[in-house]
């Protein structure tokens, strides 16, 4: 297996210009919303409103102003599939169509996929949906079919600020500390690393450096995987089983006894 | 978190919509009515076998018209197989963690203990004209040994759709461990509740339509005991259902367990309606239920 890549996103230098949604359009393909007639949001300049099979990337437009707008700031994050080392999505897919590729990367096979819909509601960071044209679950493939090519994805290779950054998570993570110290020293001290450790879900290949809690950004505090409940779940059903069969055991023996006790009175 | 509950509430709904809820109802109901015809005829008296033979008649076309329901639900129906062979290497598909990898071998597998079980109660009941299907019905060996297995396929084809529901990342379904178990207790209330009805339509008329009564009310008021754990056990995500679902779910409980555990204990202010209309009580509140359960999640 090649050396694990992903993404490396920080939020403090995105300018919203949506470079990275076109690219991965254009490079992937993608239909436009509503065959191009798309209406406006009316939530800031977020017209994307949110990723699905249709939209493998999106930029979020957060306002934080006063009331009188006199004060205030934009948080800006293009927000993609973090392609978790261990990926929810993966994890339920029970027809194999999700699968881990050399780079590390978690893609979902079109043909394989047959639109059952259990790996969207698996997804703890709400990233998959269907693709209406292809009927087939889908979402960011981190550029496969490039990366097998050599080349990098096209949401980074667009951005034009360097927001997003390609590379080995190694590299990336490197990265990405010296920048958290470099915005720390500057005074920005709310600047932290989100899913670059591996507490959250192994690790998100596709990481962020953020400015505020992560609910602000519309991301998960504490991602779990789906499956933290099959066991328990398990085990009440078995429960569950027992008692319906011990009730109905009891009430079909029991007769016996209840028609003597007729028979007597 | 910003007055949200749970990391739940940041991923997406499928749209699993009313296939789905129509799925687990008679799911639910071929399951039930499976493992209670397999106790009524391992636990039973002969005198009860026509009940028995209710019994059987439901899981097989409630097997068929679940598998339809499933495979409409896909956005592509014509790869339904994909869930049973790997498309790409022809091997079978299994993946153990995957309740819905199991539960699709489970409703196969189960589907062909039904098929049987189906057959044989015909032949028992002389409804059929090929009599060697008796084999395979109890009290033959080989018909206690299918009836015994068959029955923990159906409870398991019965129960693992709550569990289902909770190996995922969606608010309500995944913050509690205790719908798989609810959904058991309900399929075995709705089932019971069906073949009442259908045994009284029957105009059949054994001492094993009382204890079928018996076993119901006892049912219902586990499940409602389940419900009230389930409820407590979501915590803070109970906010969701402080909405119009919250009213529903009240209706549903007070509609499919209250009014049908009143009815048992004053079984005077119907009289002779009174094992009906709780029956038929206990079957709507049970198809309301999971509406309830699966739509206030897709909701939120």
């Amino acid at each position: 297996m090649a050396e694990p890549m992903g993404f490396y996103t920080d939020t403090t230098v995105c300018i919203g210009c949506k470079a990275c949604e076109v690219a991965c359009k254009e490079w992937n393909q993608l239909p436009s919303t509503n065959g191009g007639v798309n209406t406006l949001s009316g939530d800031s300049y977020d017209n994307t409103r949110q990723l699905d099979g249709i939209h493998w990337r999106h930029v979020k437009f957060i306002e934080q102003f006063t009331e009188d707008r006199k004060d205030g700031r934009w948080l800006l994050m293009s927000d993609v599939c973090k392609h978790c080392v261990q990926a929810a999505c993966l994890e339920v897919c029970p027809t194999n169509a999700i699968v881990r590729t050399e780079f590390d990367t978690v893609v979902i096979q079109s043909d394989a996929c047959n639109g059952c819909r259990d790996c969207i509601a698996a997804c703890p960071f709400g990233v998959i949906e269907i693709n209406p044209v292809s009927g087939t679950a889908q979402k960011c493939t981190l550029c496969y079919d490039r990366m097998q090519g050599g080349l990098e994805p096209a949401c980074s290779k667009a951005c034009p600020t360097q927001s997003i950054q390609f590379g080995t998570i190694s590299e990336l993570k490197g990265r990405a500390q010296k920048r958290v110290e470099q915005l720390h020293q500057i005074g920005e001290k709310r600047a932290y690393l989100y899913g670059a450790d591996e507490k959250m879900l192994g690790g998100l290949n596709s990481f962020y450096l953020l400015v505020d809690k992560p609910e602000v950004y519309g991301l998960p505090p504490d991602p779990k995987m789906p499956t933290r409940n099959l066991i328990s779940g398990t085990m009440f059903s078995f429960l569950g089983a027992l008692l319906v069969g011990l009730i109905g055991i009891f009430n079909f023996r029991n007769r016996g006894a209840n028609a003597r006790e007729e028979a007597r009175l | 978190m910003n007055g949200i509950p749970s990391s739940t509430y940041f991923s997406a709904p499928p749209d699993w919509g009313w296939l789905i809820v129509l799925y687990f109802f008679f799911g639910g109901l071929a399951g039930g009515c499976y493992f209670l015809a397999s106790l009524i005829d391992l636990f039973g008296r002969p005198e009860d076998r026509p009940l028995s033979h209710l019994g059987y008649y439901i899981p097989f076309p409630c097997v068929l018209l679940s598998g339809l329901l499933l495979i409409l639900d896909l956005q592509r129906p014509l790869r339904f197989w994909h869930m049973l062979i790997e498309s790409n290497t022809y091997r079978p598909m299994f993946k153990y963690w995957s309740p819905m990898s199991i539960g699709s071998w489970a409703l196969l597998i189960f589907g062909i203990f039904a098929f049987i079980s189906f057959m044989g109660a015909l032949a028992d009941a002389k409804r059929i004209p090929w009599a060697s299907w008796r084999n395979v019905h109890p009290p033959s060996l080989l018909g206690r040994f299918i009836a015994a297995i068959g029955g923990i396929f159906g409870f398991y084809v019965a129960g693992y759709t709550g569990v289902l529901l909770a190996v995922t990342n969606r608010p309500i379904w995944s913050d509690t461990p205790l719908l798989g178990m609810l959904f058991i207790v309900s399929a075995g209330s709705i089932s019971a509740a069906l073949m009442i009805l259908l045994a009284h339509k029957s105009r059949l008329n054994m001492p094993g339509i009382l204890d079928l009564h018996r076993t119901d009310i006892w049912l219902i008021v586990l499940e409602f005991i389940v419900l009230i754990a389930l409820v407590i056990s979501l915590g803070p995500v109970l906010r969701a259902w402080l909405s119009g679902w919250g009213l529903f779910l009240f209706i549903v409980v007070i509609v499919g367990q209250l009014l049908p555990l009143a009815l048992s204990w004053r079984p005077q202010w119907l009289g002779d309606r009174n094992m009906k209309t709780t029956a038929a009580l206990i079957l709507v509140g049970g198809f309301l239920l999971r509406l309830v359960i699966v739509f206030s999640a897709e909701g939120v």
